[in-house]
């Protein structure tokens, strides 16, 4: 059965898109067949990040207006088979993707992938609405941050009144995926906990991605962290959120703890 | 006590936490309360449309919020004509 799932958080730069190329790489990893889709209409960035940039010929707005068939706008990732990319148009027209063309567009990927990724933009206007309009379930990306909760609240808001299944009377299936997390920090009272965060959403964990160096050095390469960087903390707490979305895992969510930090820190910069 | 003061002025969390808390239940009282009206505006809608003939656009639904009671505003502009003896006596 296929699930189209939005990654979304209503601030900007909080790692939908870095979150969406780990998650979908992991999960394809384990066969499932995943199509990550941009919806950043003007600002794609989910091809750069996916390391397939120059290989854009035809995007989403193409197929949705239907000037290019779904199979010429999908990117086929070169290091994993089942991972497929649509990437968002550069266009400065908000407007160039409809309702109804979108509505399509997702009918046709149900048909032919397990997991559909939307990666939202930020704001909540038009593209994000889009984006998780069809969503079976929601990713909200936060950062133990003030702006950052307040707008993932929001968010969730919206999650639960505009999107189809929200209009159809049913439950939509939030979870929190919380990136960027220092457990010194947080631990030091510098930082919210993740119980903070938690109780202040009331969503469930999916997973804590601890802050490290190595999304950068991935974006930087165009190698999602679970491709070529899967035994790091960050990669391997992607892996482990995949697999808990794929339901393969109701294990609890590995907290990146304060001690492993300080030993790497004073042992092990390249296991970090 | 040295390590407590030299923790003490670092740990911003709390703050954090309850600022946000008490905006959030701010702000989610704001929104829900107009998603309230909008749910009251189209149930009366529907129920009024029973009865009567009448345009949607002379109800109006209000809700005003003061510190010990909120109020209830429901205005509705039914047209002389349309409000018949049957519907009047069903109402008394």
């Amino acid at each position: 059965m296929s699930k189209v799932i939005v990654v979304t958080s209503g601030k900007g730069g909080v790692g939908k898109t870095t979150s969406t190329a780990s998650l979908g790489a992991a999960l394809a990893q384990s066969g499932k067949r995943v199509c990550v889709v941009d919806f950043d209409v003007g600002l794609r960035n989910l091809d750069l990040v996916m390391g397939a940039e120059r290989r854009v010929v035809f995007d989403f707005i193409n197929v949705a207006q239907g000037d290019a068939k779904l199979a010429q706008a999908l990117i086929r990732d070169k290091r994993i088979d089942t991972l497929h990319l649509l990437a968002a148009s550069q266009t400065r027209d908000k407007d160039a993707l409809t309702y109804e063309g979108v509505e399509r567009v997702i009918g046709e990927l149900r048909s032919s992938f397990d997991f559909v990724l939307c990666d939202s933009p930020a704001g909540i206007e038009r593209g994000a609405l889009l984006a998780m309009r069809h969503a079976d379930q929601a990713i909200v990306v936060a950062n133990p941050e003030v702006s950052s909760v307040r707008d993932s609240d929001r968010i969730i808001g919206l999650l639960d009144s505009k999107t189809l299944r929200a209009e159809r009377g049913e439950t939509m299936e939030k979870q929190l995926l919380l990136t960027r997390f220092d457990p010194v920090r947080s631990s030091s009272g510098e930082m919210l906990s993740i119980e903070d965060v938690l109780e202040i959403l009331s969503i469930p964990l999916l997973g804590v991605i601890p802050e490290s160096k190595e999304i950068l050095r991935a974006s930087n390469t165009g190698a999602p962290v679970t491709i070529n960087a899967s035994a790091t903390r960050a990669g391997l707490a992607y892996l482990e959120a995949a697999r808990r979305l794929g339901g393969e895992s109701a294990a609890p969510v590995t907290i990146p703890d304060e001690k492993k930090t300080f030993f790497t820190r004073l042992f092990g910069r390249r296991a970090a | 006590m040295n390590l407590l003061r030299f923790l003490k002025p670092r740990a911003t969390a709390p703050v954090a936490r309850e600022r946000l808390q008490i905006l959030l239940a701010h702000e989610r009282a704001s929104l829900g309360e107009r998603d309230l009206v909008a749910i009251l505006r189209d149930e009366l809608l529907a129920t009024i449309a029973r009865h009567i003939e009448f345009d949607p656009d002379k109800l109006s639904v209000k809700m005003e919020r003061a510190d010990s009671v909120s109020m209830l505003e429901i205005d509705v502009e039914i047209p002389a004509d349309k409000f018949t003896a049957r519907t009047r006596a069903t109402a008394a």
